[in-house]
């Protein structure tokens, strides 16, 4: 209190800060950038451990035998798929039924607002199957789930196969005192959606689904399964869900501590752990590691079937057979041994796992960076727009007072706050536009212009963005010259702010975007005045907005995969990543499209407003 | 206005009067027969009207649209106590025959019950009707406020009271003109006013009663402050703290000084004291005839001051009585309500000159420290921020506080959905900005206080002070 109060210290301390306002900005940046880089460097990271009691120190024992067989369930599930075309629920229903599970069918349909081109799918009907084992332990109030996605074509037959040699085996043993509920999807996470919001009688995105007539238990956890070979070399941890929410990082340990157990090769992002952290490719994999969760993450797709999952507050993952050409291979046997270890340990769980993090990012699967650590990066980079706020503050309220100061609490009868308010409701329309306009015209676009009704969906939306960048000149004509420096000063006051909280907020909830979205906006919040090179400028904002955010974003996750893509392919990977992301809005929820088209992109037109402020 | 009588010996002051006069743009100092008043009312009117029609239609397409749901389930914006939800429960109860009070769910008072059992069906427009009524009596008491403050300013000038230097701490009417307008401006589209209005909080009623009662207060009405008063303590029982700002202000109204020896002192307190019980007496005993049954005393007042609902808000209650040990509870529970009461005696103290300002600061502390707030008690001390704008200059942290308070309202949402509904974060999270919100508030209501006692120093000693060796002095709070 006694640097806010004592008015020479306080008076030392803002003259400080308004002098050395750009250096400190430029090393915050730096600083910023650097602790996000040092991140993954593994000295500087925890290492995972078990913190669930329930589960760490249980011993338990797997003794699934049937590998074989279940992948002779899988052949012939595949022999039934084949000949019938799609799902086959009745050969599905029976196989189940002999299991000895409860057996109950789902159906849905769901109109896309537009045609999927990656998935080939626009108008989608399913059914969705699945069994449920009762606990024969307890009274079955919490369930367990384990889920595998009846894709079409010859994926992930395995997974189904191993799903029903687990169901056969669980069956016979007495110690689950939890329900498991086994489930088929069709149409993957579609399918999902429908069985989730039949589950808890939700609906929130508008589909047809017939109710649920058998359901278990509160779902504590669930697995997802996708497996499409007999033999695997390596097994794949996805935790990425809806909006970037990742589960418990328990369930990640579980999943380690069972590979670790079984000698299992195990990857978390498609990348093998080094142990050779000190030497420069070591760092550079914990860094392509933690690169590839950022950007997964940061999209804030479901990049699993259990992404939807985690809506509910079910931690849940998906685990992924990969097969490479490597030498020792893990069959089907160890695979089950591996599930059933990891359900049995779940079985165990006496509250929902909630001892671990929730918020982290895993350079490897044996380290991780916790919310304490990595959330400095992002403070060092949002500090920055404080300092800018604070200097214009100083700015706007030092010299000779009397004409616009204090315009945030001054009537209308100042012509300060028109000339804040008409640019801060043009750029908001302009979002509402970019969220609207590309959905609700794409018939008028299909038939004025020779596209599909995708294209006519991503092309209609990058127009619009476009369109936006004209504005500037609108909004002058309207405030007919009466821009003053104050004026600006202000507008500029209030966008700045306006972007510290929406990158906050965004932080809190999705780390991952907040940062990039930062790394990119916060440059752009600082420098730009009316008296910078407008051509330059101009140049480096239209550089450093959203969209290209978006391509740039692309190009790098492709580079980070280790699959390069020339421009051509990139632009039509670009645009593909649009309609999904729109898509991802409509049937999922997700909410990274409207936050970029109704908050983040009208931020950055105040920003452009800024510079051609005459 | 008639001319100053001069005395020679007051010719400077004199000079310097003139010079104030003409610096200020002074039409003509203010006539006391209200028609000059009279003139800029009726200015006035028409952006009122536009004011309040805009405020009308906020409401009106927020509670046509789909958010009204999302809105009244919303934590910061209604709490147990007058959550709308609450009162259709106690409806429901009433109407089948049962006590409203059986259960646990309804802590709403029964004249309030009564209200809505005639009036349910037009509950929107009662709300509307109670944000409309808050606005234009704080309109009302401002104007009359500022008119006094004025007066009291011209007779200080003419007595040559301030220093020299303070000419430009002096008001003019010019910045004085738009000040009522601008209250009732921040009331009614503040977006916390907007959100409990159209949560129907009940909130919205209260305020409205302690805006009658400010306003009854300020035009030096004895009984129906008095009677308004009992009617806020009624419904929430905190406002009972008002009743210092309301005897002092009716004190100096009267022009009776604060003198512990004088009868008429003691006869106007003893007059007032009798009108606030015996209207707070009847108001109680109307409401145990109404129900028949004195169970709306434990539900109400009990519910407030003991505290057993601990679902989150953005007080600073829930968290702690959440994590007590069951033992320390009581000896807790006093603590933290004491808080609302126990400033009222030093405030008093050192603010007995300016009564409204008390009652501003009144409001926020119990805004702040009430056992169930909500975004609509702040709305009702936030409105009279523009009362103060001259205290501007010596505002010291006013930045850092909206700053604060602004990401503050905008993260509740935030956090509540990542521990409720992703189940990611927890308790802490909302409870560290819950934290920071009232922090902000505190901030702000104590920089208000020192920008306050600060002019008011500079009034006696001038603006410009010097240390003894002549060195500019700088003015610290410790």
């Amino acid at each position: 209190m006694g640097l806010l109060s004592d008015p020479n210290r306080r008076r030392a301390l803002i003259n400080l800060l308004t002098r050395l306002n750009a250096p400190i900005c430029v090393v915050c940046y730096m600083a910023g950038f650097a602790c996000f880089m040092g991140l993954s460097f593994e000295p500087f990271t925890l290492r995972t451990y078990m913190s669930e009691n329930a589960m760490g120190s249980t011993m338990v024992e797997e003794r699934f035998p049937a590998g074989e067989r279940a992948l002779a369930t899988g052949r012939e599930f595949a022999a039934h798929k084949k000949k019938i075309g799609g799902m086959p629920v009745d050969w599905l229903v029976k196989t189940m039924q002999a299991r000895g599970l409860e057996v109950f069918t789902q159906s849905f349909s769901r109109t896309l607002p537009f045609p999927d081109e990656n998935k080939e799918r626009y108008m989608v009907k399913g059914t969705n199957v699945y069994g449920i084992l009762r606990a024969p332990r307890a009274p079955r109030t919490e369930a367990l789930v384990l889920s595998a996605s009846c894709s079409p074509g010859d994926e992930n037959n395995q997974a189904v196969g191993l799903l029903l040699g687990l169901a056969q085996y669980f069956r016979n043993q007495i110690y689950f005192a939890k329900d498991l509920i086994f489930l088929v999807n069709e149409h993957d996470l579609i399918g999902m959606q429908a069985w989730l919001e039949g589950y808890h009688h939700t609906n929130t995105t508008g589909m047809d689904w017939t109710p649920l007539h058998g359901r278990g238990g509160s779902i504590q956890a669930a697995l997802s399964l996708e497996l499409n070979s007999h033999v695997v070399t390596s097994l794949d941890l996805v935790l990425e869900g809806l909006n970037g929410q990742l589960p418990n990082l328990d369930l990640a340990n579980l999943f380690y501590a069972f590979c670790q157990k079984l000698s299992v090769l195990c990857t978390i992002e498609g990348k093998l752990q080094r142990n050779d952290w000190d030497s420069v490719s070591g760092y550079s994999q914990a860094v392509q590691t933690m690169m590839l969760m950022v950007m997964k993450q940061a999209s804030g797709r479901p990049w699993g079937d259990h992404g939807l999952f985690l809506r509910y507050h079910i931690e849940a993952a998906t685990i992924k057979g990969i097969n490479s050409f490597r030498q020792d291979k893990t069959d089907a046997t160890t695979i089950g041994r591996l599930l059933e270890g990891m359900y049995r340990k779940l079985n165990n769980l006496l509250e929902r796992l909630h001892q671990s993090y929730f918020f982290y990012l895993m350079p490897s699967l044996s380290n991780f960076v916790s919310i304490g650590y990595y959330m400095p990066a992002f403070g060092l980079l949002a500090v920055i727009l404080l300092l800018r706020a604070l200097d214009l503050w100083v700015q706007l309220v030092t010299p000779p007072p009397r004409n616009e100061e204090r315009v945030n609490d001054i009537a209308q009868s100042c012509p300060g706050v028109l000339s804040i308010l008409i640019p801060l409701v043009i750029s908001h329309l302009t979002g509402v536009a970019l969220y609207m306009l590309p959905v609700r015209f794409q018939e008028m676009a299909v038939e004025h212009f020779p596209v599909s009704e995708t294209e006519a969906v991503v092309l209609t939306a990058i127009a619009v963005y476009t369109a936006g960048l004209a504005l500037p000149h609108n909004t002058h004509r309207l405030l007919s010259g009466e821009g003053t420096e104050q004026g600006w000063r202000v507008l500029k006051l209030v966008a700045v702010l306006y972007l510290a909280v929406l990158l906050g907020c965004t932080a809190l909830i999705n780390f991952s975007l907040g940062f990039i979205l930062a790394l990119t906006l916060v440059p752009v919040a600082a420098f730009v005045t009316p008296h910078v090179p407008k051509v330059l400028s101009a140049f480096a904002l239209v550089f450093l907005s959203p969209a290209c955010t978006l391509l740039f974003s692309v190009f790098f996750y492709q580079e980070l995969q280790e699959m390069p893509v020339s421009f051509q392919d990139g632009w039509i990977l670009y645009l593909s990543v649009i309609s999904q992301g729109i898509l991802d809005h409509y049937l999922y929820g997700s909410l990274v499209y409207p936050l970029i088209a109704l908050l983040v992109y009208p931020c950055w037109l105040l920003f452009w407003n800024i510079l051609f402020w005459k | 206005m008639q001319p100053h009588t001069v005395k020679h010996g007051q010719f400077c002051s004199l000079k310097v009067h003139f010079v104030v006069y003409k610096q200020l743009n002074f039409p003509t100092p203010l006539s006391r027969d209200g028609r000059r008043a009279a003139a800029p009312l009726s200015k006035m009117a028409a952006p009122l009207t536009l004011l309040f029609l805009l405020a009308v239609t906020v409401r009106a397409a927020l509670f046509n649209s789909s958010l009204k749901e999302l809105i009244s389930d919303r934590v910061e914006v209604v709490s147990p106590l007058t959550a709308w939800k609450r009162v259709i429960e106690g409806l429901a109860l009433l109407d089948l025959g049962v006590s409203p009070y059986s259960g646990d769910v309804f802590h709403e008072t029964p004249l309030v019950i009564y209200l809505f059992h005639f009036v349910v069906d037009y509950a929107e427009v009662t709300f509307m009707l109670a944000d409309l009524i808050t606005a234009g009596c704080l309109y009302m008491a401002v104007k009359d406020y500022n008119k006094q403050v004025f007066r009291k300013q011209k007779f200080a000038l003419e007595a040559d009271r301030y220093p020299l230097d303070c000419l430009e701490l002096i008001r003019s009417p010019k910045e004085m003109h738009y000040i009522p307008l601008k209250v009732a401006m921040f009331y009614l589209l503040n977006p916390f006013t907007i959100l409990s209005c159209v949560a129907r909080s009940t909130c919205c009623l209260n305020n409205a009663v302690i805006a009658l009662f400010i306003l009854s207060t300020i035009k030096g009405n004895l009984l129906l402050s008095a009677v308004f008063l009992s009617l806020a303590t009624y419904q929430c029982l905190y406002p009972l703290v008002l009743v210092a700002p309301a005897l002092l202000y009716l004190l100096q109204h009267q022009y009776i000084p604060v003198n512990f020896r004088r009868p008429n002192f003691w006869w106007l307190v003893a007059q007032y004291l009798f009108m606030f019980g015996g209207s707070l007496l009847v108001v109680v005993c109307l409401s145990f005839f109404l129900l028949g049954s004195w169970d709306f005393l434990s539900s109400v007042y009990g519910f407030i001051l003991s505290v057993p609902d601990l679902t989150p808000n953005i007080g600073l209650f829930w968290y702690f009585f959440a994590e007590m040990f069951e033992h320390f509870r009581l000896f807790f529970l006093c603590v933290f309500q004491i808080n609302v009461f126990f400033y009222t005696i030093p405030l008093s103290l050192k603010l007995k000159d300016h009564p409204v300002f008390l009652i501003f600061m009144q409001l926020s502390i119990i805004s702040i420290f009430k056992s169930y707030p909500t975004v609509g008690d702040s709305a009702l001390y936030l409105s009279f921020l523009p009362v103060w704008t001259h205290l501007h200059r010596f505002l010291r942290n006013i930045f850092l506080v909206s700053c604060l308070l602004l990401a503050s309202s905008l993260l509740f949402p935030v956090l509540w959905h990542l521990w409720i509904y992703a189940g990611s974060a927890n308790s802490n999270f909302y409870y560290a900005i819950t934290l920071v919100f009232n922090v902000a508030q505190i901030l702000l209501v104590s920089d208000y206080f020192y920008a306050f006692l600060r002019r008011e120093h500079h009034l006696t000693y001038g603006l410009y002070l010097k240390r003894k060796d002549g060195s500019e002095a700088a003015m610290v709070l410790k």
